[in-house]
């Protein structure tokens, strides 16, 4: 009886060891300052609390598509190049969802297309574009699609601003749980057929 | 047995295989046999063996399988980036794909990056009591798992066109990914109780980006930085990739660099791609479905004749664990419970395999599996059916693709798309 109440004793100091480590910190890794956060973090959020100071305009826009090598893939006037559409060939009267999949008409937030051309563009020289570009590119754009009047000045305030054509015309995703299929009722969990 | 003894010698003077070798060993004994050179034994001819191949390993010069640009976009394209490749499925044999042949794909076409893992760090910021910056060797001194995981790509679907296996199924591939659970990671930086997403992000030039939800941080993701034995190779991320068991091949960051933990959908590029009107379209969006196919015999393969064959194939699930595979050799009327080859586990590719007498007539071969949870793969006319649209030409799997592969066998034993 006393060894197995010795062996209790153990397992219960085991058990606590366990426990002590689950319920602290490794104390692995470092922790960052704050410009270094600041100077990683490219996600720009819908509500572009992240957008950093500067401005732009169209007509700076329409002068850098040209000179910082836009138009050598996405065609002169953002139409048929050899990279993706830019401007929808379509009718400003037509359904959004029939525009096209044109990223500076069909993103539900501004913030999705300065934060695109901001971390991806122009190719090969991804992040060397300044602030006030990424502003003035992206009103260019925007401006090509009918999405803002060609007077606008946008920044960090009046980016998040704008009003996409698409609206709230779009399904957000399900809630996703574990060991839950993608679907409720899809064929898929539906008995299969014998023919 | 005397009329196939010269053919037999003339296809060992030719050294065609190294099976050539073991099976002369075992016969040359018998007398009589012995080949015209009057040598007793036959050795095959020597693999010059470097340095290189002595420090590293190559597969045999006769085999021959190799990964294809999928879906018509050549890889490396004009610019030099890669897109997607698609692995030889119909050569496989098991569960793991080689490093070497893992199916790839990229945000929208990107250049390989060579990242220096002492260099490279992953911050853990946003939505947490203490943002955190880990390099390599800090991840590696915590508590890591080892699990098998298929990955596979939105636009791994079948087609008429599709000539084999590898164009209809090939962009999916299942390794052994071992790393440190997302939820380690979290917890240490100490998860807001506003935390409802989070946003994982690469550091190649794109700096690729996608927004998931907290629940699967907190399930089962892992930082991986090791695959099938070794170090994550740089084309699927070295020397870190982020592994989302289950959901489409995107998701799975390469290069990884930073999480950022917020409390809505940040609506990235790679978000954006994934749009669309319907809330149900949209659910058949991100988690892949059960899904199985016969990677032999299957299109663009020929069976020499009548006999036996065992059938095999693959089938995952992003719902959990393959619990049931069957197999119709007779374009769908009957249906027959397949082996499933070792353990099936979660979210991995499981071998499957059914002996089959072809009686060499003109047939049609399918699969299909059930997964863990109950869901079952449908066929395109039953997704038709669900969709309310006629199963024609025109029609389209919405969502993504995990319907059955036909694929029919003629009488002179060709393999071709049952689609086509």
């Amino acid at each position: 009886m006393a060894s197995l109440k010795v062996l209790a004793v153990a397992l219960l100091m085991c058990g606590a060891t366990v426990l002590a480590q689950q319920s602290g910190t490794f104390g692995v890794g470092r922790t960052p300052t704050a410009d270094e956060i600041k100077a990683w973090d490219i996600s720009i959020g819908p509500t572009g609390e992240e957008l950093p100071e500067g401005k732009g305009t169209v007509r700076e826009g329409a002068q850098l598509y040209r000179s910082k090598g836009c138009a050598g893939c996405h065609g002169a006037n953002a139409i048929d190049g050899k990279a993706p559409n830019l401007k929808s060939k379509a009718p400003a009267t037509a359904d959004v969802w029939a525009r096209g999949r044109i990223l500076p008409l069909r993103a539900p937030h501004a913030t999705t297309v300065w934060d695109y051309i901001n971390r991806g563009m122009p190719l090969n020289r991804e992040g060397t574009l300044t602030p006030d570009e990424v502003y003035s590119l992206t009103a260019y754009l925007l401006f090509i699609n009918d999405v803002i009047k060609e007077d606008v000045v946008l920044d960090a305030k009046t980016l998040p601003e704008v009003k996409m054509p698409i609206g709230n015309d779009y399904a957000s995703l399900p809630d996703w749980k574990p060991k839950t299929p993608r679907l409720k009722g899809y064929v898929e969990t539906a008995p299969p057929p014998k023919k | 047995m005397g009329a196939k003894r010269p053919a037999r010698r003339e296809f060992l003077k030719s050294g065609a295989a190294l099976a050539g070798g073991f099976t002369l060993g075992a016969a040359a004994p018998a007398s009589g046999q012995a080949p015209a050179s009057g040598q007793e034994h036959h050795s095959p001819p020597m693999i010059k063996e470097g340095k290189d191949q002595i420090a590293y390993g190559e597969r045999s010069a006769h085999v021959t399988s190799v990964r294809i640009a999928h879906g018509g976009r050549p890889s490396p394209d004009n610019w030099g980036l890669t897109f997607h490749v698609a692995a030889p499925l119909q050569d496989s044999v098991g569960v793991i794909t080689p490093s070497s042949l893992h199916y790839m794909g990229t945000t929208r076409g990107a250049f390989l990056p060579d990242v220096d893992p002492k260099e490279h760090r992953l911050m853990i910021h946003g939505l947490v009591d203490r943002p955190l910056t880990f390099t390599m060797e800090d991840l590696k001194r915590l508590p890591s798992v080892t699990r098998l995981h298929f990955i596979e790509c939105a636009g791994n679907r079948s087609s008429r066109r599709a000539k084999n296996v590898q164009e209809t199924h090939g962009m999916t591939s299942c390794a052994e990914w071992t790393g440190v659970l997302l939820s380690t990671l979290l917890k240490e930086c100490g998860l807001k109780g506003s935390a409802t997403w989070f946003v994982a992000e690469g550091s190649e030039e794109i700096k690729g980006a996608s927004s998931m939800p907290i629940a699967k941080a907190m399930e089962d993701c892992f930082v991986a930085y090791g695959m099938n034995g070794e170090a994550v190779r740089p084309q699927n991320g070295f020397p870190l990739r982020l592994m989302v068991p289950g959901f489409e091949g995107i998701f799975h960051t390469k290069w990884l660099r930073r999480i950022k933990v917020v409390d809505r959908y940040y609506m990235n590029y790679n978000d954006y791609g994934h749009l669309d009107r319907d809330a149900k379209t949209a659910a058949l969006s991100y988690q892949i479905g059960p899904k199985s196919v016969i990677t032999f015999p299957s299109a663009g393969q020929q069976l020499p004749g009548k006999g036996f064959y065992e059938i095999s194939g693959l089938a995952w699930s992003g719902g959990g664990a393959i619990k049931l595979v069957e197999i119709s050799t007779d374009g769908g009327k009957r249906w027959q419970k397949a082996e499933i080859k070792g353990t099936a586990q979660r979210m991995a590719h499981a071998r499957f395999g059914l002996m089959w007498n072809w009686d060499g007539k003109e047939t049609e071969i399918l699969s299909r599996c059930t997964d863990e949870i109950g869901q079952v793969q449908p066929s395109r006319e039953q997704i038709a059916k669900y969709w309310n649209k006629p199963y024609d030409q025109t029609f389209s799997v919405e969502g993504l693709d995990n319907s059955i592969q036909p694929w029919k066998i003629a009488g002179d034993g060709s393999v071709t798309n049952g689609f086509a």
